[in-house]
């Protein structure tokens, strides 16, 4: 008999929480893929947020750190000097990584720290019940935008990817999606890049995934699909915003 | 003989943490700590270890739960407002038994206060400052060479308990310059327990190590926190430490810790001259509280005085170990001014009404 498809060894065997149609089990699979395909699990720590996936260190099967909100780029920076040849992940959602993280997050780029980011955008806060996020788009309801985010009063989606582009510390920054079987794919490439680039010591690596939240924002998850596709990828287009690393990546030893 | 040198306390705080194995230093810029992080910068590298600015004192408190998380000697180090910035994080390190060592060199508050000597941080570093159920270890040095002997308790405490633990002085402490030596560092103790706690990488030989806060099982945290509690029991029994001075003829006791008791110390010496028995205690551990010495010292003095550069916050622990058994006073000056000898005598002579 040929095993066609398997769990990840990096993904742990139990259940995860995640709401029907949410994409999380998706980005953990792949990261997980990542991990097992480098053979660098032990050599692995994962530093995970304050979020929808504040438990998963249920999930991985490397060493974790827990953070505090926002605050595992600073966390990763911590272990990454401890144990600059290991690698470090962290896994954040849009809340922790660019509303109360974005001073962690720019500084950990601007310092080249040799981590990866693995930064999931589902456009809104879902442990929590679905409040506005800095990433909501602009007329998403959400329980703190009931009639629409306005711009006069919350302002405009923070796009991250483009940001950080313009820092001269960020090494590689793409925006992927996980709505198709041709962007899942895309997707791990990516993942699989930053991880790369942490291997030969390049820098900072952020990969943004667009991510669905179907029970936040009332939908199946056939339509959260589309509704990613129709409108976060007009707000957030996919790509790569930055790649340093043919120049060698930033200076970093 | 041993070889002396002349240090600020700050400088002294670096070179002591340094010479405690330390290899990890985050911080963020702050008067009046200044020239500990500065000390840091210079001499970090040349031994190997790192020091590193983070963008600010929530980054650098974030940065030492993960190093000390990934089982390193780490320490940062920070003034009042800064410290109130690091108390979320403080409260996680807690939280996950992580080991490290904070330094606070007291400035006068609250808000952003001003920059002179002050005491007025006892209730954060002692009562928390952070949420939850936890404790600080703080030890508070009065010398430039206590300094010294204590960053290398601070460590080995932190180490052997996983506990956080802070070094708290006031401004001046980390102003003033002292002779000092290094010499009589013992070595790191053999019998503090091996990390195997910390992040290091499975190696795919172990199962993996969590560190983590979360337990959403309020019977698991109770648990949790319950078993933390006793942690701070066994402290309590094996670390407290004091200095008693002249209180053995003594019918009137003060306490105070860190460069206040110093100054009372100037103080007894005159009184003493003038025929007055008056002796000290200092609380050198802060917490856990001298609650002992000062419990049994109440039952044979006619008084006691808490002398601090607060609006009086170590007081109140004064008063609960002395419980009703002598009047606790208590006299302070605060928001940067210090208390003179004079100001005390008049205030002890106040109380005893010149009863000799």
């Amino acid at each position: 008999m040929t095993v066609v498809f398997k769990r990840p060894h990096a993904l742990s065997d139990v259940s995860m929480h995640y709401c029907p149609g949410c994409t999380h089990g998706i980005i953990h699979r792949l990261v997980a893929e990542v991990i097992d395909e480098m053979d660098i699990e032990g050599t692995t720590i994962a530093v995970v947020p304050v979020g929808c996936s504040v438990m998963a260190y249920n999930y991985f099967e490397c060493d974790v750190q827990e953070a505090a909100h926002g605050r595992a780029p600073a966390v990763a920076t911590g272990i990454k000097r401890v144990h600059p040849d290991n690698f470090v992940f962290t896994y954040q959602g849009d809340g922790d990584l660019a509303a109360i993280g974005t001073a962690e997050t720019v500084h950990a780029a601007t310092r080249s720290e040799n981590i990866t980011v693995i930064f999931v955008n589902n456009a809104i806060y879902g442990m929590t019940g679905g409040q506005m996020a800095p990433t909501s788009l602009v007329g998403q309801i959400t329980q703190t935008t009931p009639y629409g985010r306005k711009v006069e009063t919350q302002g405009y989606p923070l796009n991250v990817c483009e940001m950080l582009s313009t820092l001269q510390g960020s090494t590689y920054i793409e925006r992927v999606s996980v709505d198709s079987v041709k962007n899942i794919k895309a997707a791990k490439a990516a993942i699989k890049k930053g991880f790369t680039i942490q291997k030969n010591k390049q820098g900072f690596s952020l990969i943004e995934v667009l991510s669905t939240c179907p029970t936040n924002w009332g939908m199946d998850p056939s339509e959260a699909l589309n509704w990613l596709r129709e409108n976060m990828m007009h707000q957030y287009p996919l790509g790569v915003y930055k790649d340093a690393t043919k120049e060698g990546g930033a200076d970093h030893e | 003989m041993s070889e002396k040198f002349l240090m600020k306390g700050n400088e002294a705080l670096a070179e002591a943490a340094i010479r405690a194995n330390c290899r990890f230093f985050f911080g963020y810029p702050i008067t009046p700590q200044t020239e500990l992080a500065a000390y840091m910068a210079k001499k970090m590298p040349q031994v190997g270890g790192l020091f590193l600015q983070a963008e600010s004192e929530i980054a650098a408190i974030n940065m030492v739960y993960g190093a000390a998380g990934a089982g390193a000697r780490v320490m940062t180090s920070s003034s009042s407002p800064g410290i109130s910035l690091k108390s979320e994080g403080i409260s996680y390190i807690a939280a996950s038994d992580l080991p490290c060592v904070i330094v606070n060199i007291v400035r006068g508050g609250p808000g952003l206060g001003g920059i002179q000597p002050a005491q007025s941080d006892y209730f954060q570093a002692t009562k928390g400052g952070g949420h939850g159920d936890y404790h600080l270890i703080v030890l508070a040095p009065a010398s430039v060479q206590e300094i010294v002997s204590l960053m290398t308790e601070a460590f080995n405490i932190a180490d052997r308990y996983r506990v956080p633990v802070m070094i708290m002085g006031d401004g001046m402490l980390g102003q003033m310059m002292e002779p000092v030596t290094f010499d009589e560092i013992p070595p790191i103790p053999e019998d503090l327990p091996p990390k195997t706690w910390a992040t290091t990488g499975t190696h795919m030989k172990r199962k993996k190590n969590i560190i983590n806060s979360l337990y959403l099982t309020p019977e698991d945290l109770e648990e949790l926190v319950l078993e933390r509690e006793k942690k701070y029991q066994l402290i309590t029994q094996k670390e407290t430490r004091s200095e008693s001075y002249l209180i053995d003829d003594a019918d009137f006791v003060f306490v105070a810790y860190g460069t206040t008791a110093r100054i009372v110390k100037s103080a007894i010496s005159t009184l003493r001259k003038e025929g007055y028995k008056v002796g000290l205690i200092r609380p050198i551990t802060l917490y856990p509280f001298p609650s002992d010495i000062i419990c049994e010292t109440s039952k044979k003095v006619k008084g006691m005085m808490s002398v601090e550069m607060s609006t009086g916050q170590m007081v109140y622990d004064v008063r609960l170990a002395a419980n009703g058994n002598c009047p606790v006073d208590f006299y302070g000056r605060t928001g940067g001014m210090v208390p003179s000898p004079d100001e005390i005598i008049a205030k002890f002579k106040e109380i005893a009404g010149g009863e000799r």
